[in-house]
């Protein structure tokens, strides 16, 4: 590495590992929720390029700022960013994504379904909500909503306390956050899973494939034609 | 009165569309006409059942713009509105002036935009339908409104959450096998009640009504043509007569109600279509009942005089209600997994039917079906339509 580009590169922290869970969904079926490796952005990417067209629940601006978050986070332009992925029978259903700003502050960035209908956007969240706050042992983490659902499940569903002096990286909204006491009095009715993961269901996830591109925008456009 | 058939029949895969209002509606009259091409010259009115065409899309003069989309002027047109039973309310209207004698052919077509507005506006918008001063003001929506039933019925009958969800079970696998329904998705007890998930895979919408308890909010429209059944042969091989045709009413204000967990509409409404078409709850092969919240499927087939009172929960857990069971109920899904763009509902019901009776329902077909019952819930039992419907010769 030269030294202009060390001069570019954020330097890392050292931060514990998301430890992967199971979670099953209404229709029976397992979902594993575990870190992405940096080596598995290139399919990630391939993954969210056909739903930068989706304008269906705001896909677009989601899909491309996630694209370039995980490109930042690939090519080193990124500061302690982290993704996990749900995967099930071997196939990607959805990513989040986050960051640590600080030792104690964590910085949610997208949250997004790749298969509709089973919540597992909410199960996702909720994933990176218990990283952040459990195993990052961060106190709080800052939220924005770039669409209504998200605006419901997060704002709402958790009870996010409103942060007017707290310009997030993703705009210039309210931001609002999700401290330790907020998290840990939604934790029963919304974070759930399994852990350990069998080292089977694991390595079920480790070349995971990912959604057909075409299948992949009918399934989250919905559009009947 | 002359005998009224249902020459064809057809529906829109019901889910979220892009289509604008109108588009809808004149696509889902195209699938009837797809199911059996009508000379277009011979339809005489076009009967639009819609209910939100104002609040949610902005548009009035429903009829007028559908009669012209499809080209059929100068037939007459109407629009007819009544809430949920809509769709039923115009396929009525339609006997009606079929059995008459005024018209010969008339179609029907119903459909319902609701995607075109936020999910709070749309369950806002299906409030409505609730009196204003006595429940609306209070923050009353269906969802709680049928929260308030389900709680009552399920104490008084010793109906489970279990049993609720076996309705859910049983209408999402029934929908897997249509291809028009709107959630294609199985659903296990397990993944949506036993397992610690099931509180963010299932969560609470209305204590003790839970997400897969409640129908989706689809946009859809279908369609249907009948005609004076002395003629029906002149179009089809397989006409379906409309034997039975029931409707009653009860108080807009549900705890008006001496007993607000007795359905009295559904129950007057049904034995009056039973007693026209000279036939019995046992001789239903197939029922479409209106499921727009699991309790009520379970309710209405009692009230219906399918099952005896408190014995609908009885029936689901020996399987009756399943495709292959003693009394299959919603093959097609129902409005929980194949949808309910409300202005539609009543007529999809009828169009499933249709298929039932016509042997042409594929994978979900009732073997032998030759009558069938339909009933379109409207508001919260307060107009309640229910059709007998019998095989033609």
């Amino acid at each position: 590495m030269n030294e202009l580009e060390a001069t570019l590169r954020p330097k890392e922290t050292d931060q514990p590992p998301y430890p992967p869970k199971r979670v099953v969904l209404a229709n029976g079926e397992s979902m594993i929720v575990r870190q992405a490796t940096r080596d598995e952005v290139p399919k990630l990417l391939e993954t969210l390029e056909p739903l930068i067209w989706v304008e269906r629940d705001y896909y677009d601006i989601v899909g491309v700022r996630a694209f370039a978050e995980l490109l930042g986070w690939k090519r080193y332009r990124v500061k302690d960013e982290y993704c996990l992925v749900g995967v099930m029978d071997g196939m990607l259903v959805g990513l989040v994504n986050g960051r640590s700003l600080s030792k104690n502050i964590g910085i949610s960035l997208h949250t997004l379904a790749l298969r509709r209908g089973l919540r597992i956007g909410a199960h996702l969240f909720a994933a990176k909500m218990e990283h952040h706050i459990e195993y990052l042992n961060q106190k709080e983490v800052y939220v924005v909503a770039e669409s209504p659902i998200g605006f419901r499940r997060w704002m709402i569903e958790y009870s996010l306390e409103e942060r007017p002096h707290v310009a997030h990286e993703l705009g210039g909204v309210m931001s609002y956050a999700l401290t330790r006491p907020l998290y840990f009095a939604s934790k029963d009715r919304l974070v759930v899973g399994e852990r350990p993961v069998s080292e089977e269901m694991l390595a079920s996830t480790e070349d995971f494939e990912i959604p057909d591109p075409e299948l992949l925008v009918t399934q989250v456009s919905g559009k009947a034609k | 009165m002359r005998d009224v058939a249902i020459i064809a029949a057809g529906q829109t895969k019901f889910a979220r569309t892009e289509w604008p209002l109108i588009d809808l509606l004149v696509e889902g009259a195209r699938t009837a006409y797809a199911d059996n091409r009508i000379d277009e010259s011979l339809i005489e009115a076009v009967l639009v059942a819609n209910m939100g065409a104002g609040m949610l899309n902005h548009q009035s003069g429903v009829a007028s713009a559908v009669v012209d989309g499809l080209g059929l002027m100068p037939a007459h047109a109407e629009l007819i509105e009544n809430g949920p039973a809509s769709g039923a309310s115009a396929v009525k209207l339609a006997f009606l002036g079929i059995a008459s004698g005024y018209y010969d052919v008339v179609m029907v077509v119903g459909g319902e935009k609701m995607r075109a507005v936020t999910g709070w506006e749309s369950t806002d918008f299906v409030a409505t339908l609730t009196h204003p001063f006595a429940e609306y003001v209070y923050g009353v929506t269906l969802p709680s409104m049928a929260a308030l039933f389900a709680r009552l019925y399920m104490d008084k009958y010793g109906i489970t959450s279990e049993h609720l969800a076996m309705v859910a079970i049983k209408n999402h696998d029934n929908g897997m096998l249509n291809p028009e329904a709107h959630v294609q998705q199985p659903i296990t007890m397990d993944g949506i009640l036993h397992r610690p998930e099931a509180v963010v895979n299932n969560p609470i919408v209305a204590e003790p009504l839970r997400l897969f308890d409640c129908c989706p909010v689809s946009d859809g429209s279908a369609g249907i043509i009948l005609c004076a059944a002395e003629r029906a042969k002149e179009f089809t091989d397989k006409p379906v007569i409309i034997a039975g045709v029931g409707q009653a009413t009860d108080t807009l204000v549900v705890h008006e109600r001496e007993d607000p967990t007795d359905l009295k509409a559904v129950t007057l409404a049904s034995e009056q279509a039973f007693k026209m078409a000279g036939a019995t709850p046992a001789d239903v092969d197939v029922a479409a009942l209106h499921d727009a919240f699991t309790i009520l499927e379970i309710a209405e087939s009692e009230h219906a005089g399918l099952f005896p009172k408190g014995e609908g929960h009885k029936a689901l857990e020996r399987g009756d209600t399943r495709i292959g069971g003693k009394m299959p109920i919603n093959p097609s899904g129902g409005l929980k997994a194949r949808g309910h763009p409300v202005g539609a509902t009543g007529i999809a019901q009828l169009v499933e039917l249709t298929k039932q009776l016509r042997g042409d329902a594929g994978e979900r077909q009732i073997k032998n079906a030759k009558t069938a019952y339909a009933c379109n819930f409207g508001g919260f039992g307060n107009n309640v339509l229910a059709f007998v419907l019998k095989k033609g010769q």
